[in-house]
């Protein structure tokens, strides 16, 4: 019996939204699946070697802020400098203490979990990143790699 | 007290490190022998049991303990 296949385009690159593909990804390997992730556009961010991602309030009207900022000052709260960095902070630090994994490690149960990490070539170029600044293991490829692997898959999911 | 021969303590841990923990612990069992897993995080009451039922691997046990949920899960 062949394995099940999930696929996953990832296309954010903040830190709630690095979630989804590397806990979705870590436990369909865990349950047997061949998976694969299609890295494009902010995505790519989610392959640095050193992962800087952060989570920002502004325009997020569904983030719980501290001592209700929201709503004293809603848009205007979350737009204050410094305010991205002290939310990053204290998202990190709330998940640290409710056992939530960190991406970093998240990240490296997928690769043991040998999920295939696929960066978009198009994107590398457009933003002039470097190859060599991504994880090892990761393969460049387009839209036609993508289809390869996802046009036989039982689940494709675009986060 | 069932019979178990290796022992997971996932206390503290949440979605999905349990399940994942206990992937790798499985791995290095035979088949037959029973892996005991204690958990602390309400979702991996569901998460075990789906978990079984994808994998093969028999959910002997699952109940509340003390506040904590404990787990025998024999591989398959």
């Amino acid at each position: 019996m062949s394995n099940k296949k999930l696929a996953i385009i990832a296309t954010k690159g903040t830190l709630d939204w690095g979630y989804p593909p590397f806990i979705l990804s870590s436990t369909a390997a865990a349950l047997g699946y061949d998976v694969e992730i299609f890295f494009t556009f902010y995505g790519l961010q989610l392959l640095k070697r050193k992962m800087n991602v952060s989570v920002s309030p502004l325009g997020n009207p569904g983030m719980p802020m501290p001592m209700g900022m929201d709503k004293w000052f809603p848009v205007i709260g979350t737009a204050i400098p410094g305010m991205q960095s002290i939310m990053t902070m204290m998202m990190k630090s709330k998940m640290k203490s409710k056992g939530v994994a960190s991406l970093e490690e998240l990240r490296d149960l997928c690769l043991e979990a040998e999920v295939k990490m696929v960066a978009c070539q198009m994107t590398v170029d457009l933003f002039d990143m470097n190859p060599a600044d991504f994880i090892d293991g990761v393969t460049f490829g387009g839209a036609a790699t993508f289809f390869e692997f996802a046009g036989d898959s039982d689940i494709t999911l675009y986060i | 007290m069932a019979n178990f021969d290796q022992e997971l303590d996932a206390s503290g841990l949440n979605c999905p490190l349990p399940i994942l923990r206990a992937k790798k612990s499985l791995a290095g069992m035979d088949a037959g022998q029973v892996l005991h897993i204690i958990a602390t995080d309400p979702g991996s009451v569901k998460d075990f049991e789906a978990f079984a039922k994808q994998t093969g691997n028999e959910l002997m046990e699952s109940k509340e303990e003390g506040g904590k949920f404990v787990f025998l899960i024999k591989k398959s």
